[in-house]
């Protein structure tokens, strides 16, 4: 049920963030999912691509320092609420959330969060135990 | 003990020899070869012989080696404004081989040998290789440039005098070197120690373990570099890492190497006769007193150097080396002294930035010192290229990251720098050699 997203460091400076996306673009992956976190003067680009092992491997031989983390992709009820019933099954295990985004895709009436925690196993366990939904690599990166 | 056995064994090269002679006999040997030289510099080169002429002095006024000081200083302007053939001691016709510079503050400078010279050049490269632990049986990659540049000639000739095999790589094509490092099962490379952390990266990049090839020694030289680079190094790659020194104006590599004791470097003073001396002053400082290092090449014919300023800064170390060779050790060099640098009237020494990036969890990564004015105010910014294990997919982590990094060089500089974390493979490498330092302060 883990996703593998790849983070790589880039500068912030004009066309940092182009030439890893063109380079994907180049071998056919697909990104699903991207997020930028940045600071003044760099960020980190985090993505969900159709091909990890690949991509990882093009952008390394290009230079790139690139790190795969585990994530958990989760269905969130797309209603007032929804959030806080996912965050409800983890309050006290001691799971952190590191950080968060939405996956830009719906499915019907659920949006899909990606959530990086600090122990992805034991925070998919509880999610598991508390009902909620979460969807596996296949099911998340069909185009 | 094992070592120092083994290590003996493969010290009985013949060109080995001089090495062990009796103190006396080496001086009695340095004296007459000082007085040989200072005559055919005297005859044939003209700038030589008018500073002889304002000084007063002829060859004759050399009676011990320590008339020696009496002698007119040689600097690398020198070579400049001669070039290209002004300091030749030798007809053309007699000239083997040329090298020169890469002229980075400049024109180049130009050195030339007679066949005499390259023969003691690759002797003491030979030397150098066996203290080192090398012998005939080694295969020896050679991955300093060849060319103008003495790093890549000098080294094959010495190994193949050695009687190893040689595997004349030359520089770059980090993929290359690896898997002819791994094909050939070579046991010993030559480069530069800023080159060898690149393909211990590349390596490792690659997924191929260079504890687990034949590859046992490095020859490190063409840069300072420090002890926690070889801690580095030895640590990555199982190998033994030697330091070895040299500079084209006196011959190239082969000035100077590390035995396997690893307590300095036995200066090949049959050749070149070094003195330490207050780089402000020119006074000569006796022995274990830290300086500038000036040599005066005893032996060579096309380009006699006269007390030549190094501008390396070394000490001699006292006390004999428990290799049992006679020739005396000089310091592993830590700095120039030119490469010092004033930032707002603070002394900084690139070696310094280094020591405080070593300081966070004992990793060396590339990095650059940008020098800059702004408002008439000196501003230092050092740029690190952010390798794999310094990588963290949290920005949480990577400030906690930059934060460190800049406490660990203000604490260490003593003055407040910028850090900037950089992508890898952004920071420029010129032929394997590193520029640490780009100063925009003039402009």
């Amino acid at each position: 049920m883990k996703i593998q997203q790849i983070s790589l460091f880039a500068e912030n400076k004009p066309g940092h963030v182009a030439s890893p996306s063109r380079l994907l673009a180049r071998e056919g992956i697909n990104i699903r999912a991207l997020y930028l976190a940045d600071t003044e003067k760099y960020g980190i680009l985090r993505m969900i691509v159709t091909d990890w092992k690949k991509a990882a491997g093009l952008l390394e031989a290009q230079g790139f320092v690139v790190k795969v983390t585990e994530v958990l992709a989760v269905e969130v009820d797309d209603r007032p609420g929804g959030l806080a019933d996912v965050l409800a099954a983890l309050e006290g295990t001691g799971v952190n959330i590191e950080y968060m985004y939405a996956f830009p895709y719906v499915r019907g009436n659920q949006a899909i969060l990606i959530f990086r925690f600090d122990d992805p196993d034991a925070a998919l366990e509880h999610l598991q135990t508390a009902g909620i939904n979460l969807l596996g690599s296949e099911e998340l990166l069909k185009e | 003990m094992t070592s120092i056995l083994e290590t003996s064994v493969a010290d009985c090269h013949p060109a080995s020899v001089p090495d062990y002679i009796p103190v006396e006999q080496l001086r009695d040997l340095q004296l007459q070869r000082l007085r040989t030289v200072v005559t055919r510099a005297w005859q044939q080169v003209k700038l030589f012989r008018s500073r002889m002429d304002e000084l007063g002095l002829t060859p004759d006024d050399i009676r011990s080696l320590e008339d020696i000081a009496k002698l007119p200083f040689t600097k690398k302007s020198d070579l400049r404004d001669t070039y290209p053939f002004g300091l030749f001691a030798s007809p053309m016709k007699d000239v083997v081989r040329l090298h020169a510079s890469s002229g980075t503050t400049g024109k180049p400078i130009v050195v030339a040998y007679t066949q005499e010279d390259v023969d003691v050049w690759t002797s003491v490269l030979v030397r150098a290789l066996a203290g080192c632990g090398l012998h005939r049986g080694d295969i020896i990659q050679v991955a300093y440039g060849y060319g103008l540049f003495t790093g890549g000639l000098g080294a094959h000739y010495g190994a193949e005098g050695l009687g190893a095999t040689v595997v004349p790589a030359s520089g770059g094509h980090a993929d290359r070197q690896i898997m002819l490092m791994r094909d050939f099962g070579v046991t010993a490379i030559c480069c530069t120690p800023t080159y060898f952390l690149h393909l211990v990266d590349r390596a490792a990049e690659l997924g191929v373990d260079l504890k687990k090839l034949p590859l046992r020694a490095g020859i490190f030289g063409a840069e300072p570099w420090t002890e926690s680079i070889r801690w580095h190094i030895e640590n990555q790659s199982n190998i033994k890492a030697f330091d070895i020194y040299g500079l084209s104006e006196i011959i190239g590599p082969g000035v100077s190497c590390e035995c396997f004791r690893h307590e300095g470097l036995h200066i090949f003073e049959d050749h070149f006769y070094p003195e330490i001396v207050d780089p402000d002053s020119g006074a000569p400082l006796p022995d274990g007193c830290e300086g500038e290092l000036v040599l005066t090449t005893l032996s060579k014919q096309a380009m006699p150097m006269i007390r030549y300023r190094t501008r390396d800064i070394t000490r001699i170390l006292p006390g004999k080396c428990e290799c049992g060779r006679t020739l005396r050790r000089m310091d592993r060099i830590g700095r120039r002294s030119d490469d010092m640098l004033i930032i707002r009237g603070v002394n900084i020494f690139p070696s310094q930035v280094e020591s405080a990036l070593l300081q966070i969890d004992g990793t060396l990564p590339h990095y650059q010192i940008l020098l800059t004015r702004k408002q008439g105010l000196d501003q230092m910014e050092v740029q690190i290229e952010v390798t794999p294990q310094m990588f963290n997919d949290k920005i949480g982590a990577l400030q906690e990251l930059h934060q460190k990094l800049q406490g660990a060089l203000d604490r260490v500089l003593g003055i407040r720098v910028q850090v900037a974390l950089v992508e890898a493979h952004t920071i420029e490498r010129s032929e394997g050699k590193a520029v640490r330092v780009i100063d925009r302060r003039a402009s």
